[in-house]
């Protein structure tokens, strides 16, 4: 299909072609999917529900719910005040959640209503919340969007009641696949500290088929533990762009210091987070996650050479795809086409600089590759025709090109709506690494094999 | 009472509900959506774009912010048997300055962009919601750009809070209007064909019927919209008459077509053997060719004798189950019932997102006594009479199909979705197949074990 991308590049300004991003609400659909008992809802016109909704579903393959406030010509005039309120009252009346969380659209947005006065005059009843969060699309993209609603969480329901801080971690874990929420949960957990974590997909949007539908399954992160979560004596914040801006904002609000670490994908940045525990709770590593990493480190030893001088592109997310060149460079492969589609930085959005942090892990590997925030699959395709990689790791759009110029795509981040499992099985931890090598490995073996001649076919590889 | 099931309906909604035998209103349809309803329904933006989007050498760019577009980019299975470009995804991409100062100046730059790189002989710019509001002139930029690059430039008006889906249908007949407006007259002098109305060529199911129309000797000129170009597009008001399918998407088209140009239009459904069988007898009779009509009993004879045995061996296995519809359009709705009987499948909850009080007419003659009829359902609404109505099949879109298998029902795609092309004899096939794979895979039995 994009056999007509042209190989020469030119500076565009009007349009993006083929997008590496999507849009604000979708993020805050899905953060607020990780409260339970919570119903997101969309302030806006019902079609950007539907989108969001479906794309999620495609991804995730499980329902999603959320309401809408179904705007229509009238409130685009007079704002939708009365709609968001009506919307209120029918959504705890009809499928009474616990927790209603509200972002904005684009049209929401543009026409100004003032979310946090219509939910002060709206009528909630008693023992219920309504949380929110500014979600423009024009600004940022659907991670910065995920991080706003996770800001939401803070600004509504963290507090400080206690004199003295617990012993106990945040955990925002970003933009990532429940798969990945459980994992960290479970190192978490063997690292023997007790944790927060928020907002948390796990159990929400992987939850196991029983015959019934549950419109709020049994996961998600509870209200009361989000409320003490002003009480831990640290949060780590899983990713600049999709956790820093809210774990800041508890720093703020409650004095809970912050430290950013980046997505624990890799074994560096896996080892970043178990040193952040161990450091800060005085905990001791466990054999179990010794054991873990012994196997990860293993492995990479008996693979290294199926990997090293590999040329690899990588699009996605901008946590997700700063760990994945971290973690392709522990391998000897050599990173030369990096892009997202989320912005370099954004108002009122999530703080991170992308092309500093991953040219810097490139320099330091004295490598020099292409590196870009803000782009599209159009110009990331144009790269790999003028320097062509041996690899190509993003989600589903990537097929496209790896069709276009025949190279394997592994499928890592969001979205991936064309195979199923990937959002039950983790990325992250030393587990996730050795899960991503062998999607890795396989990849690039499957490709030896099939273009080896028939008397160069390796029984062993 | 009330639960997390929703086993309260808000009174606002129970018009929209009701059971065949019962004594109830008349079916409401064809409004809004209630605020804070988990609506399943799209706007008028995805309604225009899934009508006009099989234009297959257009550059279909979307003035907005990023999010409609990208959720837009290749989704519909649309085929083509020629142009790619309809498969790119365009968007202006709208930034916080654009929304204070407007969009006009990007867009210009963007078509001038698109149209240095791809040559289209077609741009179709669809405005959203916040295109809209901001109030930029489409229109202007529009013709502006036509003016400077010589090629059709047209302004879609979908911005989204402006009706429903069905609006943006209204919408999209209007653009085709415009572009079959914008062909050159006097039209080349060609030989009597047809028009085909609302058939997007789904996994290829366009294909199926033209073979089926060159088998009879009828030419068919346009296809609307499916594997379609500009130029074919353009050849339309010389047609004969025009067949039409979607109703729900292109009837509209259809009674402006003949106001215009004084083409008279009938109703075609190709969804099952016996309708598949009837609309190719009515469009041979229309030709008023003998020849046609004998080649058209010819065929049929052929195509449903090769596909009778396997739909009479699926039915075998498929007797006496039951199935739950949950479609887009009513007109869709009716031919599902049928095919299902065909089947021996008894269709026991039946819904649209945007059926027309005719259709629903029309379906509650059809259906047995029992069955529930909804308009614009919700999650909660559909699971209960699912369960209620003890369905063994779901036939939805893409948010319904989690919601069945978490019921442990078995489900099939009748829409972006799709697999395989599920028109005419070997689409009735490919239908019965389907859901013989999906209603007797044996995963359904863990999950009554497991339950
Ligand atoms: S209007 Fe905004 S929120 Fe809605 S789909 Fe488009 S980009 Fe997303
Ligand atoms: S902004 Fe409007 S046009 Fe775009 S998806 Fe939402 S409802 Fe549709």
């Amino acid at each position: 299909m994009l056999d007509s991308t042209p190989r020469e590049i030119i500076a565009r300004t009007g349009a993006v072609i083929n997008p590496a991003k999507t849009c604000q609400p979708i993020g805050a659909m899905y953060a607020a999917l990780g409260i339970h008992r919570c119903l997101p809802h969309s302030h806006g016109s019902q079609g950007c529900c539907a989108y969001h909704r479906s794309h999620l579903t495609r991804h995730f393959r499980e329902p999603v719910m959320a309401s809408t406030s179904s705007f229509t010509e009238g409130a685009s005039v007079f704002g939708g005040s009365a709609n968001l309120k009506t919307a209120i009252k029918n959504v705890f009346t009809l499928y009474n959640p616990d927790v209603i969380a509200v972002h904005t659209t684009c049209l929401s947005e543009t026409i100004g209503d003032d979310i946090p006065s219509i939910i002060k005059s709206a009528a909630i009843p008693p023992g219920k919340m309504v949380i929110h969060a500014n979600t423009p699309s024009y600004q940022g993209s659907h991670v910065t969007g995920f991080s706003n609603m996770t800001k939401g969480m803070v600004n509504y329901l963290a507090e400080a009641s206690l004199e003295n801080k617990r012993e106990q971690v945040n955990i925002l874990p970003g933009f990532l696949n429940p798969g990945d929420m459980r994992e960290i949960k479970r190192l978490t957990a063997l690292m023997g500290v007790p944790f927060i974590m928020f907002p948390d997909t796990s159990g929400s949007l992987d939850s196991p088929m029983s015959g019934q539908f549950n419109m709020f399954p049994k996961g998600g992160a509870r209200v009361e533990a989000i409320r003490d979560s002003g009480n831990s004596s640290l949060t780590l914040a899983l990713g600049e762009y999709a956790a820093s801006d809210p774990a800041y904002q508890l720093e703020r609000k409650c004095l809970v210091p912050a430290v950013v670490l980046r997505t624990p994908i890799g074994i560096q940045a896996t080892d970043a987070l178990i040193m952040a525990l161990r450091q800060h709770f005085v905990a001791e590593v466990p054999d179990e996650i010794e054991e873990e990493r012994g196997q990860l480190v293993d492995i990479m030893t008996d693979l290294h050479y199926h990997f090293h001088g590999k040329k690899v592109a990588i699009f996605g997310d901008p946590d997700i795809v700063a760990s994945l060149t971290e973690m392709v460079l522990s391998l000897g492969m050599k990173p030369v086409h990096l892009l997202t589609g989320t912005p370099n930085t954004s108002l009122g959005g999530a703080q991170g600089n992308f092309e500093a942090t991953v040219t810097a892990m490139l320099e330091d590997a004295g490598l020099a590759g292409r590196v870009k925030a803000g782009g599209d699959l159009f110009e990331l395709h144009q790269w790999i025709k003028n320097e062509p990689v041996d690899l190509l790791i993003g989600n589903t759009y990537g097929k496209y090109i790896a069709r276009a110029e025949d190279i394997p795509l592994v499928r890592v981040g969001f979205p991936i709506l064309d195979r199923g499992v990937h959002s039950y099985l983790p990325v992250v931890g030393y587990r996730g690494a050795l899960r991503l090598m062998e999607m890795i490995d396989n990849a690039l073996q499957d490709r030896v094999d099939r273009d080896a001649r028939d008397e160069d076919l390796e029984l062993i590889m | 009472m009330k639960t997390d099931r929703g086993e309260t309906l808000l009174k606002a909604r129970t018009g929209f509900i009701r059971t065949k035998g019962e004594r109830m209103p008349t079916q409401s349809c064809e409004a809004d959506s209630v605020s804070g309803s988990v609506s399943q329904r799209a706007c008028v933006y995805c309604g225009a774009r899934v009508v006009l989007n099989p234009i297959t050498d257009a550059v279909h760019l979307v003035h907005g912010p990023i999010g409609c577009a990208s959720y837009t980019f290749d989704i519909r299975g649309s085929l083509s048997s020629g142009a790619e470009l309809y498969r790119y995804s365009f968007s202006t991409d709208l930034k916080e300055q654009d929304i204070i100062f407007g969009g006009e100046r990007k867009l210009a730059a963007a078509i001038d962009e698109l149209v240095q790189k791809y040559h289209p002989p077609l741009v179709l710019v669809y405005s959203t919601c916040v295109a809209g509001v901001i109030g930029d002139d489409l229109e202007a930029v529009c013709r502006a750009a036509a003016q400077r690059h010589g090629i059709a430039v047209l302004p879609v008006e979908s911005s989204g809070f402006a009706g429903n889906k069905s609006e943006g249908y209204r919408v999209a007949c209007e653009v085709l209007m415009r572009l079959m407006e914008a062909g050159n007259s006097p039209l080349p002098a060609m030989e009597p064909g047809i028009n085909y109305l609302g058939d997007y060529n789904l996994a290829g199911e366009l294909w199926i019927i033209g073979g089926y129309l060159r088998r009879m000797g009828v030419k068919l000129n346009a296809a609307f919209t499916g594997d379609s170009s500009l130029k074919a597009l353009q050849t339309a008001p010389a047609a004969a008459f025009n067949i039409v399918q979607c109703a729900g998407s292109m009837g509209y088209l259809a009674k402006r077509m003949q106001e215009r140009y004084g083409i008279p239009f009938f109703h075609v459904s190709f969804l099952g053997l016996q309708d598949s069988a009837d609309s190719l007898r009515l469009i041979a009779s229309a030709t008023g060719d003998e020849e046609v009509m004998a080649r058209t009993e010819e065929l049929i004879a052929e195509e449903a004798g090769q596909a009778e045995p396997f739909i009479q061996a699926y039915r075998d296995k498929l007797s006496g189950k039951k199935a739950a519809v949950y479609v887009g359009g009513g007109f869709k709705a009716i031919s599902l019932i049928k095919q299902f009987r065909e089947l021996g499948v008894e269709v026991v909850m039946i819904g649209t997102q945007t059926g027309r009080k005719e259709e629903y007419d029309e379906i509650h003659n059809l259906v047995e006594d029992g069955t529930v009829i909804l308009d614009d359902a919700n999650p909660a609404e559909l699971e209960r009479f699912m369960s209620r109505q003890g369905a063994d099949l779901l036939v939805g879109g893409v948010k319904e199909r989690p919601l069945a298998y978490k019921l442990g029902v078995a489900f099939i795609d009748h829409n972006h979705d799709r697999k395989h092309p599920l028109s005419g004899f070997e689409g009735a096939v490919h239908f019965a197949r389907e859901v013989y794979h999906t209603v007797c895979s044996p995963v359904w039995k863990y999950v009554k074990q497991g339950g």
